[in-house]
C-alpha cells in the first residue's frame, strides 16, 4: 500500500483582526477540498498541548497562513519544530493584490469570502510545490 | 492599556465546530453584546510570548473560551502569567443543548449559530459580573 505522507497546513488564530480570519477560512477551505490531502493542526498546542503537534511539524512539510507581519503561525512553527516547508502572508497578498475585506471579523463578506478562496489557491500553490519537494 | 476591559480568549481551535463556536461567541460579545467592557486578543501573540499581550493578560481579568478537552486557551493564559477569572467550555455547553448537533466548522449551521448566541449571553452575562472599569 503506498500512503501518501501528510503536509500540514497551520493558519494563525488571529482574533484581532479580519485577516485572521481570512487566513483560518482560507485553510478549511484547502482542507475542504482545494487540498483535501493536507491536515492542519491547532497552533496553540504547539505550546499546551503534548508532543503530536511539535513532532507533526519536524516530520512532515508544513506550509504556514498567517493574517497579518507578526508572523506568529510561523514563527511557531520553526521555534517549536523546524523551517516551514513555505509560508503564505495574507496582509501582503492584499496588498499585492490592491484589495482590501469588506466585512467584518465576525462574518466574512461575499467579496471576503471570494478572496479566502483565492488565498486558498495560493496555499494550494505552495502546498503543491511542498508535495514535490517531498516526492524528490 | 488594557483600560479595565475584561479579556475573552478563544481558543482557534480549527478541526471541529466547537473552536468556531467560541470564537464567533466572543467576537459577538466584544463587538456587539458588551464592546465598551470586554475586549480580545490573538491567542497566537500569546502562544509566542509577545511581551503586550503577556502584559494585557497579566492585567485583565480572563475569561478563557475553549471549544475542547485540551483547554488551549486556559492553558496558555495561565502559561502568559494571566489568571483565569471565568472558563467556558463548549463541550458544557452541548451537554446542555444536547438537541443542538453542530457539524459545519467554517461557517457554521444553524445549530452552530445558536449554540454561539447562548454561549455569548454567558459570556456577556460573566463580562458584567468580572468588570470594574479598572486594571487588575
Amino acid at each position: 500500500m503506498n500512503i501518501k505522507p501528510k503536509i500540514g497546513v497551520v493558519s494563525c488564530s488571529g482574533e484581532c483582526c479580519i485577516l485572521g480570519t481570512l487566513s483560518r477560512v482560507a485553510t478549511r477551505f484547502i482542507l475542504e477540498g482545494v487540498r483535501a490531502d493536507t491536515v492542519t493542526l491547532c497552533l496553540p498546542l504547539f505550546l499546551a498541548g503534548d508532543s503530536g503537534e511539535r513532532e507533526f511539524a519536524q516530520r512532515f512539510p508544513t506550509v504556514s497562513v498567517d493574517g497579518c507581519h507578526k508572523h506568529c503561525a510561523k514563527k511557531a512553527i520553526v521555534e517549536y519544530s523546524g523551517p516551514t516547508a513555505a509560508s503564505v502572508d495574507v496582509e501582503k497578498l492584499l496588498m499585492e493584490w490592491g484589495e482590501e475585506p469588506t466585512g467584518t471579523r465576525k462574518t466574512l463578506s461575499a467579496k471576503d469570502v471570494e478572496l479566502a478562496k483565492r488565498i486558498a489557491q495560493e496555499v494550494a500553490e505552495r502546498v503543491d510545490e511542498a508535495r514535490e519537494a517531498q516526492d524528490g | 492599556m488594557t483600560d479595565g476591559k475584561v479579556l475573552v480568549i478563544p481558543c482557534s481551535g480549527i478541526g471541529k465546530p466547537f473552536g468556531t463556536i467560541g470564537r464567533e461567541a466572543t467576537f459577538t460579545v466584544v463587538d456587539e453584546l458588551r464592546p465598551g467592557k470586554a475586549d480580545t486578543n490573538c491567542l497566537s501573540l500569546l502562544v509566542m510570548g509577545d511581551p503586550d499581550a503577556k502584559r494585557q493578560v497579566q492585567e485583565s481579568r480572563c475569561v478563557a473560551v475553549d471549544g475542547c478537552p485540551l483547554e488551549c486557551a486556559r492553558k496558555n493564559i495561565e502559561i502568559a502569567g494571566g489568571r483565569i477569572d471565568a472558563h467556558m467550555r463548549v463541550m458544557d455547553l452541548l451537554r446542555d443543548n444536547r438537541g443542538l448537533k453542530p457539524r459545519q466548522v467554517t461557517f457554521l449551521d444553524e445549530d452552530g449559530e445558536k449554540l454561539a448566541t447562548i454561549l455569548a449571553e454567558k459570556i456577556a452575562a460573566k463580562v458584567d459580573e468580572l468588570y470594574t472599569g479598572e486594571a487588575r
